[in-house]
This record gives C-alpha cells, sequence and structure tokens, in this order.
C-alpha cells in the first residue's frame, strides 16, 4: 500500500515504517522557528522546566519581526530578553530587522526537503512549500522542544488536491487557496495535510507555492505540502536526494479526500469580511469603495508579488485620497525589489514603501484602520478586529487583483 | 469521575484567536493584563462579566487562527472552567491540553442551550443541560497524562526530576 | 528707521508701509499648513462654529505625517476625519508623502510669504525667506476661517556666519552649538536671523535644518536672505518668490552674534534639552540601542548621503536598531536611485516610508524602558521617543550613524 506525503516525510523522520495516519508518534525535530512576539514566554516556560541547555541551538531560529520597528512602549522589552536568551543559550541564528519569519525561514536555508520544522507561529504550515511538514505550536510546546528535540504528533489523513492546466493571466496561486479554503471552509482541513499536485502545481514557483501553503491553516489544515521537485532543489540551493526525490504522494495512498480542480476554472476572487472562507469571485464585488490596499506579508510580500503589483501600477497613481502599503517581506526580497527598478514604480505610483517585517498584517502597526474604512489586503487573515476596529471590512486578494484595487480607488478585477 | 456545574455565555462558529485576544494586546507583560481584553472585538464588555467556573459554548472551529497560547491562558485567567464547542482549531486544542484548560466537543449542546442557562458536566461522560443529557468523549492517552501532570510545564519539570 | 526681515514681511502681509518690533498688527496670510498631530482638534472647533466656513482654501495645505502608516485605531480616526474633511472642501491634502514641513518647502513655500503652521518646526520656512511660525489649533482656525491673524512683531537675534564648516562638521552641529550658546529660551517671541559670508556654504538642506531647528531656542521664526542658492531650489521645484527681503543696514537688532563656521565642532545634546549641548566627543562610549536617521531636520538626500558614505561596507551594530526615514517621497526616490537605500539596507538598518518616526516617538521605532536613542530629530525630551524613563541624545546624520556602527555614541572620524 503506497504513502502520502505526510506519511513518507513522518516514516523517514522516524524510522517508524509503517506509520500511518491516526498513529501518534514522536518525532526528531529538525528546526524550530520563535518570533518576537513568544520569546519571553518560551524564555520564561524554559526556564521553568528546568532546563539547562537547548537540545542543539543550532537549529534553534529567533527572528524578530511582528515588532519591527517597536510601536509601544513595552515591545523592545521582547528583543532584550530575546537577546538576552539566545547569548545565554548559545542561540546563533537571530534575525533582527531581516523580515518575515516564514519567508527568512525557507529564504536563509534553513528548511530543506523532508524536514520537520515547528514554529511559534500558525503560519509555520508556509514550509510545505518546499516539501517540509511544519506546523504552528504554542509557546509552552515550543519550550519543551528546545530542551529536549522532540514532539509528539499525530499523523494527518490527507486531503489531496490535484491542479491541472494553465491559469488565466489574472489569477494567482492566492486565487487557488482562497478558492480552496472556500470550498473547505474555514474547519475544512483541521488536523489534517493538504497535499497539493498536477501539472498547474508544478509549473509554479516556489514563491507561489508558498503562499498556498502559508494559508493551509486558514482551512484548519495542519500542513499544506508540496513535493520536493526542481524548481525546490534551485531555490534550496540543494541537489534533491533519492530519498527527497520520493517525498510525493504514491497513486495507492489511502486519502480522506481527493478533489480535482482545472486552472482555467479559477478566478480571481477575494475572501470577504470577516471570515477568510467567505470567497466571493471580485467580479461580484466590483465597485465597492476602498480607503486602503495592503501589500506585503508572509503569503504574498514577494518579489514577484510586487512586481505583479508594479506592474499594473507602472506610470498609474494611486486613487486620490486611498493609501497604498507596500510591505516586502524580506529584506533580500526589498533589495532585489530595489535593484530591478520595482520599489521606484511602487513609490512613484504614489506607495509607502515599509520595512520589511509583518506590518499590519499583525495589526499592532503599519496602517491600523478605523470605523468604516474598507482594505483589500494580500495577507492571509480578514478576523474580526485584525486590522483595526471592528468595524473595519477586510477583503483578502492577490496582489494583481489589490494593485488593480488601489489604482482604482474601489474593487475591480485586475485585467486579464 | 469529575463533576461541575457552570453558567453559559454563547458564542458562535469560527470565534478566532484575534477575537479571544488581538494581536494589540499579546505583548503586555502578563495574561492578568490581557484579560481586561478577552473577546473585545466581538463583545467587549464579555471579559467583565464572565466570572469563575462559567463555562463558554460555542460553534465549530473554535480557537481558529494564530498560535497565540495567550488565548487558552487568558480564557482560563477569567476563571472558565470549561469550553464545550461543536469543533476545535488544532494549535488551540493542543494549546489547551498544554495549559490545563479543558475543552469538551458536543455536536447539539450549542443549539439546544441559552446564554444564561446552567449545564452540569461529568467529565469524560455527559453533559447536562435544561433535564437533557448530552455525551461527551473522554481523551486520547497522551493527552490526558499531560492534563493529569497539570500541564506541559509540570510534565517537563518531571522529566527533569523537579517533581515527583 | 531701517527694518529687518521679520518686520518687512509682517509688514507686507499688514499691508502697512512699515513696522516695528513690539508692534501688534492684523495680517493676512498667505499659506497655513496642518498636520495629523492636531488638525482632528481644528475641525471639532470648525464644527461647533455657528458659521463655519474656509477664507480661501487655496492657501490651505494639510499633510498626514506624524504617524504614518498608522499604528491605532485611534489615529486612525483622527487621520480618517481629517481626509475626509479635505476630500469634502477641497484642500490640498498629502498623506504618507513625507514629513510636512520637507512637503512644504518642496511643493509650496515662497520667498516673502507669512505661514502659519499649527506645528511648531513651521520655522523651517526661513530658509527661503519666508515667515513661518508655529501655532495652536485655535489660532489656526481662526486664520482658516477668516483668512487673518494677528502677529506682535519680534524683535531679530542676527547671527553673522562666517567662514566654512570644517570636514566632519554639519549644519545641524552650527544650529546645536548656536542653541546651546543662547539656550532654548534665547530666542523667546524673537526672530533669528542668518546671514554673512558663511551663507555661501550652506546648501538649501543645510539650510532648513539650521531654521527648523530655531524654535528649540524658542525663536518665533528664522528667516535668511534669499540668494542664489535659494533661487536656485525655487527654479528646480518651478516656483517664483512673492518678495525677497533683507535687513536694512539701520534696522534693529535685540542681539548680533558672529559665528566662525571653522569652530564648529561635531556637537551632541544631551538628555533632555536641546540647549544641554557638549562636544560629541565628551559623551563617547554611552552605550546606545538604537540610532535614527530621519526628520523635518536631517531626512533630507544630503544628510542620507553623508550616513551612507559612513556606513557603506561596515555593518550596524548587532543590538541596535538604526532606523533611516527619508524626509520626503522625494528623497526616498532620489536615494533610492544613487544606491543611499541600498547601502543602508546592505548594512542592516530599518529603512522607513517618508514619515515623521521616532522623532515623533509614537508609533515607530519606539524605544523602551532605560533605553538610549541617539537621533537626528528635533527634541530629545524626556520620553519623547518612547518610555517615560528613556534618553534621547541629538546629534548630526555623521554622529548618528557612526554610533550605530559603533554601538555606543561616536564621531566618524573616530570609527
Amino acid at each position: 500500500m503506497g504513502a502520502t506525503l505526510i506519511e513518507k516525510i513522518v516514516r523517514k523522520n522516524t524510522g517508524l515504517a509503517e506509520a500511518k495516519a491516526g498513529d501518534i508518534v514522536t518525532v526528531n525535530v529538525d528546526r524550530v522557528m520563535i518570533h518576537d512576539i513568544f520569546i519571553p514566554f518560551v524564555a520564561d516556560k524554559f526556564e521553568e522546566m528546568g532546563f539547562s541547555k537547548i537540545w542543539d541551538p543550532d537549529k534553534a531560529v529567533l527572528i524578530y519581526d511582528h515588532l519591527v520597528p517597536a510601536s509601544q512602549v513595552d515591545d523592545t522589552r521582547h528583543f532584550r530578553r530575546g537577546d538576552e536568551f539566545a547569548a545565554k543559550y548559545g542561540m546563533k541564528n537571530v534575525h533582527h530587522s531581516d523580515g518575515i519569519c516564514h519567508q527568512l525561514m525557507t529564504e536563509a536555508g534553513y528548511v530543506k526537503p523532508g524536514n520537520i520544522v515547528f514554529g511559534t507561529d500558525s503560519h509555520t504550515t508556509t514550509y510545505g512549500c518546499v516539501g517540509a511538514f511544519s506546523t504552528g505550536i504554542g509557546y509552552t510546546e515550543m519550550a519543551s522542544i528546545l530542551g529536549t528535540g522532540k514532539l509528539w504528533i499525530r499523523v494527518p489523513e490527507t486531503i489531496r488536491v490535484n491542479i491541472n492546466g494553465t491559469l488565466p493571466s489574472n489569477v494567482t496561486s492566492k486565487d487557488i487557496i482562497l478558492t480552496l479554503i472556500g470550498d473547505l471552509g474555514a474547519d475544512g482541513a483541521t488536523y489534517k495535510s493538504l497535499e497539493f499536485a498536477g501539472d498547474t502545481v508544478k509549473n509554479m514557483s516556489v514563491a507561489s507555492r508558498m503562499t498556498i501553503s502559508n494559508m493551509a491553516i486558514e482551512a484548519g489544515a495542519k500542513c499544506g505540502l508540496f513535493s520536493p521537485d526542481e524548481k525546490t532543489a534551485e531555490y534550496c540551493e540543494i541537489e534533491l536526494t533519492d530519498e527527497e526525490r520520493d517525498l510525493y504522494g504514491d497513486e495507492d495512498a489511502v486519502y480522506s479526500r481527493v478533489i480535482n480542480y482545472r486552472a482555467e476554472d479559477f478566478v480571481p476572487v477575494m475572501a470577504c469580511p470577516s471570515q477568510v472562507d467567505k470567497i466571493n469571485p471580485v467580479s461580484s464585488l466590483e465597485g465597492t469603495e476602498i480607503d486602503q490596499v495592503f501589500l506585503g506579508s508572509c503569503t504574498n510580500g514577494r518579489l514577484e508579488d510586487l512586481q505583479a503589483a508594479a506592474e499594473i501600477l507602472k506610470g498609474k497613481q494611486v486613487a486620490p485620497f486611498v493609501k497604498l502599503i507596500v510591505t516586502p517581506a524580506s529584506r533580500k526580497i526589498y533589495r532585489q525589489a530595489l535593484e530591478d527598478g520595482t520599489l521606484k514604480i511602487l513609490s512613484e505610483a504614489g506607495a509607502m514603501i515599509t520595512h520589511p517585517g509583518c506590518g499590519l498584517c499583525c495589526g499592532r502597526a503599519g496602517g491600523i484602520l478605523t470605523d468604516g474604512e474598507r482594505v483589500v489586503a494580500t495577507n492571509n487573515r480578514n478576523f474580526l478586529g485584525r486590522m483595526g476596529t471592528s468595524k473595519v471590512e477586510i477583503f483578502l486578494a492577490s496582489p494583481k487583483t489589490a494593485a488593480a484595487c488601489a489604482v482604482a480607488g474601489k474593487i475591480v478585477m485586475p485585467e486579464l | 469521575m469529575e463533576k461541575f456545574t457552570g453558567k453559559v455565555w454563547l458564542l458562535g462558529d469560527d470565534i478566532d484567536t484575534d477575537i479571544i485576544i488581538p494581536t494589540e494586546y499579546l505583548a503586555l507583560k502578563t495574561v492578568e493584563d490581557m484579560k481586561p481584553y478577552a473577546f473585545s472585538p466581538l463583545r467587549p464588555e464579555l471579559a467583565g462579566q464572565i466570572q469563575p467556573g462559567d463555562i463558554i459554548v460555542a460553534g465549530k472551529n473554535f480557537g481558529c487562527g494564530s498560535s497565540r497560547e495567550q488565548a487558552p491562558e487568558v480564557i482560563k485567567a477569567l476563571g472558565v472552567r470549561a469550553v464545550i464547542a461543536k469543533s476545535y482549531a488544532r494549535i488551540f486544542f493542543r494549546n489547551s491540553i498544554n495549559n490545563g484548560l479543558l475543552l469538551i466537543e458536543n455536536e447539539e449542546l450549542h443549539d439546544a442551550v441559552s446564554e444564561g442557562d446552567t449545564v452540569e458536566v461529568t467529565v469524560g461522560e455527559s453533559v447536562v443541560c435544561n433535564g437533557t443529557s448530552y455525551p461527551i468523549s473522554s481523551l486520547p492517552e497522551n493527552l490526558l497524562d499531560i492534563l493529569n501532570a497539570g500541564g506541559l510545564v509540570k510534565a517537563m519539570r518531571r522529566l527533569n526530576g523537579l517533581e515527583d | 528707521m531701517g527694518m529687518t526681515i521679520a518686520e518687512k514681511i509682517v509688514a507686507r502681509a499688514a499691508k502697512v508701509d512699515s513696522v516695528k518690533a513690539g508692534d501688534i498688527h492684523t495680517v493676512e496670510l498667505d499659506r497655513l499648513l496642518s498636520n495629523d498631530g492636531t488638525t482632528h482638534l481644528t475641525i471639532d472647533m470648525y464644527n461647533n462654529l455657528k458659521d463655519p466656513h474656509i477664507a480661501d482654501v487655496s492657501k490651505l495645505v494639510w499633510i498626514v505625517d506624524h504617524n504614518v502608516p498608522s499604528d491605532s485605531p485611534k489615529t486612525a480616526a483622527s487621520q480618517k476625519k481629517m481626509r475626509d474633511f479635505a476630500k469634502a472642501n477641497g484642500i490640498t491634502f498629502y498623506e504618507g508623502k513625507g514629513v510636512c514641513h520637507q512637503i512644504m518647502m518642496e511643493n509650496h513655500v515662497v520667498p516673502g510669504e507669512l505661514i502659519f503652521g499649527a506645528d511648531s518646526h513651521t520655522c523651517a520656512y526661513g530658509a527661503l525667506g519666508a515667515f513661518g511660525t508655529g501655532v495652536g489649533c485655535t489660532d489656526y482656525l481662526y486664520g482658516m476661517v477668516t483668512g487673518h491673524s494677528w502677529v506682535l512683531v519680534p524683535e531679530t537675534l542676527r547671527f553673522n556666519l562666517t567662514g566654512k564648516l570644517p570636514e566632519g562638521s554639519t549644519a545641524r552641529d552650527l544650529i546645536l552649538t548656536i542653541i546651546g550658546r543662547i539656550g532654548a529660551n534665547g530666542a523667546n517671541y524673537k526672530a533669528m536671523e542668518f546671514v554673512g559670508d558663511g551663507m555661501k556654504s550652506l546648501s538649501m538642506s543645510d539650510r532648513i535644518s539650521i531654521c527648523n531647528l530655531c524654535v528649540e531656542a524658542g525663536a518665533k521664526t528664522a528667516l535668511m536672505e534669499v540668494d542664489e542658492i535659494a533661487m536656485d531650489y525655487l527654479k528646480e521645484h518651478g516656483r517664483e518668490p512673492k518678495a525677497c527681503f533683507k535687513s536694512d543696514e539701520d534696522a534693529v537688532f535685540a542681539a548680533e552674534y558672529d559665528v566662525d563656521l571653522s569652530e564648529i565642532v561635531p556637537i551632541v545634546a544631551k538628555p533632555h534639552f536641546v540647549d544641554n549641548v557638549v562636544p560629541a566627543k565628551e559623551s563617547l562610549g554611552v552605550r546606545i540601542d538604537e540610532a535614527f536617521l530621519g526628520s523635518c531636520n536631517n531626512g533630507r538626500l544630503e544628510d542620507l548621503r553623508l550616513g551612507a558614505s559612513i556606513i557603506k561596507g561596515k555593518k550596524v551594530a548587532p543590538h541596535v536598531r538604526f532606523l533611516v526615514v527619508p524626509a520626503s517621497n522625494a528623497v526616498y526616490q532620489a536615494a533610492l536611485e544613487e544606491g543611499i537605500l541600498d547601502i543602508f539596507m546592505e548594512a542592516g538598518a530599518i529603512v522607513m516610508n517618508a514619515n515623521c518616526s521616532v522623532c515623533w516617538g509614537s508609533c515607530q521605532g519606539v524605544i523602551g524602558e532605560g533605553e538610549v536613542l541617539i537621533s537626528t530629530g528635533t527634541r530629545n525630551f524626556k520620553g519623547r521617543a518612547g518610555h517615560k524613563d528613556s534618553f534621547v541624545y541629538l546629534g548630526s546624520a555623521a554622529t548618528v550613524t557612526a554610533s550605530a556602527i559603533k554601538g555606543e555614541i561616536c564621531t566618524a572620524d573616530l570609527l
């Protein structure tokens, strides 16, 4: 009997050749990620638990992103506590202002195909883009991993999503994952692994796959996995081993559900306020006035996202009285976008370009809104109150849709 | 089996972690400091109304969203004895167990109960509401071990020989 | 009797032949700037008027720059009030385009004008020979509704500049030196006028930096003559002067000071007052947590260029957060083109969108308890940049950048 991708990753990790969905197993953790908001809590719990050393300090990565730049007087306490903890326990992988944790974990080479990775953030599912099993946990469990290097998991069942064909030119991978979340519901994949396959997926950049893996959590999924291929190898700057090449879901594996999409059927969509699974075609929302557009986040703040927006904004201006806030996902992306002229185009169109970080997506600064305002945003959540008061309406969309809306000052379709 | 009663606060489907405790307040120094802001985007007055021993009854996908452990912690800090929901998001579920917050899964109760009702819970067996008994299941063993240890911190302290 | 520049501008605005210091005159305002620090309050008062109207909407310029992008629902609400009002009334409006005074200099200020700004650093406009002064929102409202206001004609302190700034010293060190010399209230109610041969070596950017900071000596306004350098700047930005004034030979000055630019050394203003100045070399070694290069005082291309020349090929100290914030989008784009932004990004700095940032201290780069910031911003008052128990040192773009690299207060020559 065949195995799903997640089953193969767990087998490789644990040596349990028969591990299958439903089993509770203890895995050896390849890498952990802790971000600034939770580091003080992780540090306190770690010490409260009585550990005196980190199981493998090189496997732990500490990233400051939610609070960069600091917007409240107590924020920098997190940096101080983090620096102190890292120094005390010999953690060398500390990023103070290099961008969003999930972007850095893959971009800086911390995650490789087949790895098992945990992070103190729900969007840790992102690393599925390179064929790693990664998922979010709380700070207490993170503290226990730092001490032991292990964590128990229940091997999840898998929903297989096959996508074949060519996407329309105004559709991006964001539209795919939003559509899927709408079809599954916000809890439609709870406890499950989402496994993506098909030629559309094969032709997709790792950056586009990242958008899909990142938002798998919004359907409740434990992870969102892609099989490593040549694109992955190039992105990770590695040669794939035979074992890594074998990381795909077998045709005869047991899937709890198989969903098939034709790429040609996708249209630009939006998640409407205030549920991520409240998906509507952009065409049905056209004409809705907006106040702000946010282009950024670990979901859609990568170079290809900024480039797609710049292509639409080139030579145009953001609509009067509408704000466009651009927050690249990492320092590297910022510099690439600077180098290739993308930032110049965006700035000339009237965008405010901030330093890489979580920015508005995490709702602490970066363009908070107030009662009665509407924002079109490329990030991953539109929960009530996420970007200001509970009377702010958040529409989640692709970078192409977002850019088109910024020019129009209202919701419009990106051109084909 | 442990038995208790509590007054019900009724919430809907998809109560996300940003509703339970908004990001704006996540970096406050202690969970005690965060308490007044629990559920504030949805019901700003709720945190002040909940009394120790009360029970939250909610719809499906309770706790969806972020990995913030402050979510179960703040609910526990408000004195909530248990949450009874149709279903839970997984990170929230793990975080609750690790912090010793009792989560009960039941499909039917939510549609039968009204806010302010008193329900009686027998852990691992049933919830009784307005004369009707709704069966509830027990947790898997590995989770019970953590719960019984008093949460993951205590379990790890035991591992490190700091507690019996 | 002759008149000073300040007196001439007031006379022009009062439509009289001559005025003298100490007179009170009703004047017609040429321009009125307001930003998101207080505009929401002005709007509230406006809406409570019996007969609310705007005298001349073309004179109003409203700029959202203080908390950009917005950091809280409260900020967002006050900015929305401002945006909605500007939209409804056709007021010239900028949001997220840069710090108000920089935008005013780039796009609006004209020599000879009398300008009210609901912001204390409005005195910056003297760099273009305009009388800019900061007012509260009640004064602002009166001006907005009537087009007029009253002005007590200020006495003038005249500073005769000679020589050239030595390598390593900047215009900011010069003005900090002057503020230290006359004290934080040394120019209260007065105008500060800068003239002399020394002006020739000061760029527009230098001049804006000097005038901008005069309010920290209590000045009502700062003024300079409109020379070739100022005319070139105006021309470059597509504007013509209304009137170019010089003080008369027999004008009366409250005091005159001679300042030899060649004697200026790098200065820092220590916590918690702008006049608490010492040579930077006397503050060496103070460990810093954050450094800030930006603001209407020192966030122009020349300042960023200077910082970049120092940090190129070097790194920000690991424990330091180095915020680099261009004063306007025009500055951002020019710095981007010149490769300056990339130098800062490569060095590990935090490069933000054009705005007031930590100079205003309420939303971006806020510092925590006990932390130390060295800043090119305008003020180092207690708590200005964050926690009430934190410390702000003011220094030049060069000193701030050098300190960011070293992780402690340091001058560029000691790197």
